[in-house]
């Protein structure tokens, strides 16, 4: 196996080799399948590179600091929550349903009873992979494959626990669905996240991760999958709010059937790195996809965003936009591709991108692209990435405002554009409070 | 209420290029005063030197505001003690409500000891105030909805401009040429809400080309800019004068400011705001 200056300090054959393995397996009680794509997947794991850096989705990253043997991963029993973990997205919120992990291990579940009669599934992927076994091995790894990366190599053998949520055909889930993963300072977080809508079917799921304190250091590698069937409707929510010493790497996929609307709205604003691989698959005609995302940096956080809205069939309505600001020497990379593939006729992409930096030495990269195999289509693509302006600074200043609370404002001004895009208050309240919060005093 | 503005020998570089050159001005509270003279002869420049403007460096002189010396202030310090500028060209805030920055902007200005992150006007109030302000001003209420400035016509923002300052109420105002650009309706618009606001309320300094701005809101007080410097002091009859025949008398009796003023509008244009 060849190794680059940029992962040859990253393996490690103690905590993340076979005997960890073994002992998994060993401790877990997993149907026969999943075992075998464990083992599948730890095959792929140990097969494969680590990403190299001469890859497109990697050339911006920078993981040369990352070291699995600080790392181990949780396969004991749970814990507790570990105490002062921020819960953002619940301020206001009347819950049909919740879910709670701390370092990948579910340590609650709780859901209506009226919507368990109804057959809506909701609590621990472990747990559910042995009482609903045949339908999580219909879904689990159906949209992310373990050859994707050595990360979801290893994700997918080693994965802890995580959430499931099913919702029968023609079930409308009213009250949103909460799920909080916390992880505590050094540990690790491998969980999976499997949503699951059938044709008719609606929901709405919150999905919040958050460390108990500011540095807390950890590392998450995690997957999201939404199979969404004809005419569902999903809107997911995805705040990762983790440490600011935590390493970050994450497959997210849907798949949005005929008819079937999905909106994903992303806000990340912790990790001190994150590779998060976005692709959204419009699959039948009708499909219509929004994706919001909402990134805000500081200190030396590094975030990279690789997106794909991939139109599969006719009549797709596409629709990204992600918007970061940037404080300190942080960095953020978004490549954002539309793909449209042959036959996929009359399709409506759309992305953008937008970046504002508040100090000099912030860097945002943004790489709008698109791959276009049919002739009647509309694709647009765009991108801004300028610094604050003075001028807007001074006129508010003039009216009042302090330097900061200018600032401030104008950073909540160029997000509204994707909070009048949310369509639920209570996260658009949170995210705007979390924003708030995290602009520094400039002087 | 008695307030000073007193301005004394002040100079203002703008990239280090000397603009004005030892302006002297004196504005109490509820006179009117009207600011005239040629472009760049450094009317704006004075504007954005009092509000406080980064760009303007103070080399020499001071601008004091009763026994608080303004030149030492950042600029919202200034609007917090009392001053206020109408810009010819304020810029927009996309994402931002006018009535969300309005109410942050006088929940400052009326407590000038309000730190970051205490209470604003309660919503209810401001709303009413904020209302019963623009049914005054004859400003349609969907504004206050719209986000600061943005996509706004020449008039509309001039009219937001007037609303800020009916808000904000300030010791001293200055507006920079709020009727230029408009249309003979919005003109006398305009001018009617500066003086119902600001007339006996204020002290104003008006700087403008316009006789209607002025029908409406008589100055005490012209001065005369050439150069960076204030060269001549009248009554409304002055205004009159050049508002009539120009300023060719103004640049034959000041050969050396007309000089200067000649060299400034060679050089690059300042920043306007």
């Amino acid at each position: 196996m060849t190794t680059s200056a940029m992962t040859d300090k990253l393996d490690s054959t103690e905590t993340f080799g076979q005997p960890a393995f073994d002992r998994l397996l060993e401790k877990r009680i997993d149907p026969t399948w999943l075992t075998a794509k464990r083992k599948e997947a730890w095959e792929t794991y140990q097969s494969i590179d680590w990403p190299n850096p001469r890859d497109e989705n990697w050339m911006r990253s920078d993981i040369r600091g990352l070291r699995l043997s600080n790392f181990a991963p949780n396969i004991d029993e749970s814990v507790e929550i570990p105490e002062g973990t921020p819960v953002r997205l619940l301020e206001g919120v009347d819950v049909s349903a919740s879910v709670r992990s701390v370092n990948g291990m579910v340590v609650s579940e709780s859901l209506d009873e009226a919507l368990g009669a109804q057959g809506v599934i909701v609590g621990s992927l472990s747990r559910c992979a042995r009482d609903h076994s045949a339908l999580v091995e219909r879904y689990l790894h159906s949209l992310i494959s373990p050859k994707s990366d050595r990360f979801a190599a290893l994700q997918a053998a080693m994965w802890s626990d995580g959430y499931f949520i099913y919702v029968p055909r023609n079930v409308r889930v009213e009250k949103p669905i909460h799920l909080h993963a916390a992880m505590a300072d050094g540990q690790v977080d491998l969980s999976h996240t499997l949503i699951v809508l059938e044709s008719g079917a609606e929901a709405t799921v919150l999905f919040e991760s958050s460390s108990p304190d500011l540095d807390a250091k950890g590392l998450h590698c995690g997957g999201i999958e939404l199979i969404q069937h004809g005419n569902s409707h999903l809107r997911f929510v995805n705040l990762q709010d983790w440490g600011k010493g935590t390493w970050h790497f994450a497959h997210q996929r849907a798949s949005v059937g005929r008819d079937a609307q999905l909106q994903w709205t992303v806000a990340a604003m912790g990790a001190k790195f994150a590779q998060v691989d976005q692709r959204v698959e419009l699959v039948e005609p009708g499909a219509r996809s929004q994706v919001n995302g909402v990134l805000f940096t500081q200190d030396r956080q590094h975030l990279v965003y690789n997106t794909l809205q991939h139109h599969k069939a006719p009549h797709c309505i596409s629709d990204f936009l992600y918007k970061s600001v940037l404080q300190d020497r942080s960095r953020t990379v978004w490549r954002g591709m539309i793909k449209v593939s042959e036959g996929a006729q009359k399709t409506d992409g759309y992305q953008r991108n937008d970046n504002l930096m508040l100090s000099d030495s912030a860097r945002a990269d943004s790489i709008p692209g698109l791959e276009i195999n049919a002739d009647d289509v509309r694709c647009t693509h765009g991108s801004t990435s300028g610094r604050v302006d003075e001028e807007l600074i001074f006129y508010a200043q003039s009216r009042g405002f302090t330097r900061s609370e200018a600032i401030r404002m104008i950073v909540t001004g160029f997000f509204q554009q994707i909070f009048d895009r949310i369509t639920i208050q209570s996260v658009r309240e949170a995210l705007g409070a979390a924003i708030a919060r995290q602009v520094r005093q400039y002087e | 209420m008695s307030h000073i503005l007193r301005i004394e020998n002040l100079h203002v570089s703008v990239n280090d290029k000397p603009i004005l050159r030892g302006v002297n001005l004196v504005i109490k509270f509820g006179e009117t005063h009207a600011l005239m003279g040629p472009n760049g002869s450094g009317k704006s420049t004075l504007g954005l030197a009092i509000a406080g403007h980064p760009n303007y460096q103070i080399t020499q002189g001071s601008i004091m505001l009763d026994d608080a010396n303004l030149t030492q202030m950042q600029a919202d310090e200034r609007s917090r003690a009392g001053v206020f500028m109408a810009f010819q060209r304020p810029v927009a805030i996309p994402g931002v409500k006018t009535a969300d920055f309005l109410r942050h902007a006088a929940t400052n200005v009326r407590r000038p000891d309000r730190k970051e992150g205490q209470d604003l006007i309660p919503m209810r109030e401001f709303r009413k105030e904020l209302k019963a302000k623009m049914e005054q001003l004859k400003i349609d209420p969907d504004f206050a909805r719209r986000y600061v400035n943005d996509g706004f016509s020449g008039g509309e923002m001039k009219r937001a401009e007037i609303l800020t300052m009916a808000m904000l109420s300030p010791k001293f105002a200055i507006l920079d040429e709020t009727d230029s650009g408009l249309d003979a309706d919005a003109v006398r618009l305009a001018s009617a809400s500066i003086a119902e606001i600001g007339r006996d309320k204020m002290g104003l300094l008006i700087i403008t080309h316009h006789d209607k701005l002025l029908e409406h809101n008589p100055p005490q007080f012209t001065h005369v800019m050439l150069g960076g410097r204030i060269v001549e002091t009248g009554g409304a009859e002055l205004a009159r004068e050049l508002h009539d025949q120009g300023y060719d008398r103004i640049r034959k009796s000041y050969p050396d400011a007309e000089a200067a003023n000649q060299q400034m509008i060679g050089k690059e244009e300042p920043l306007a705001v």
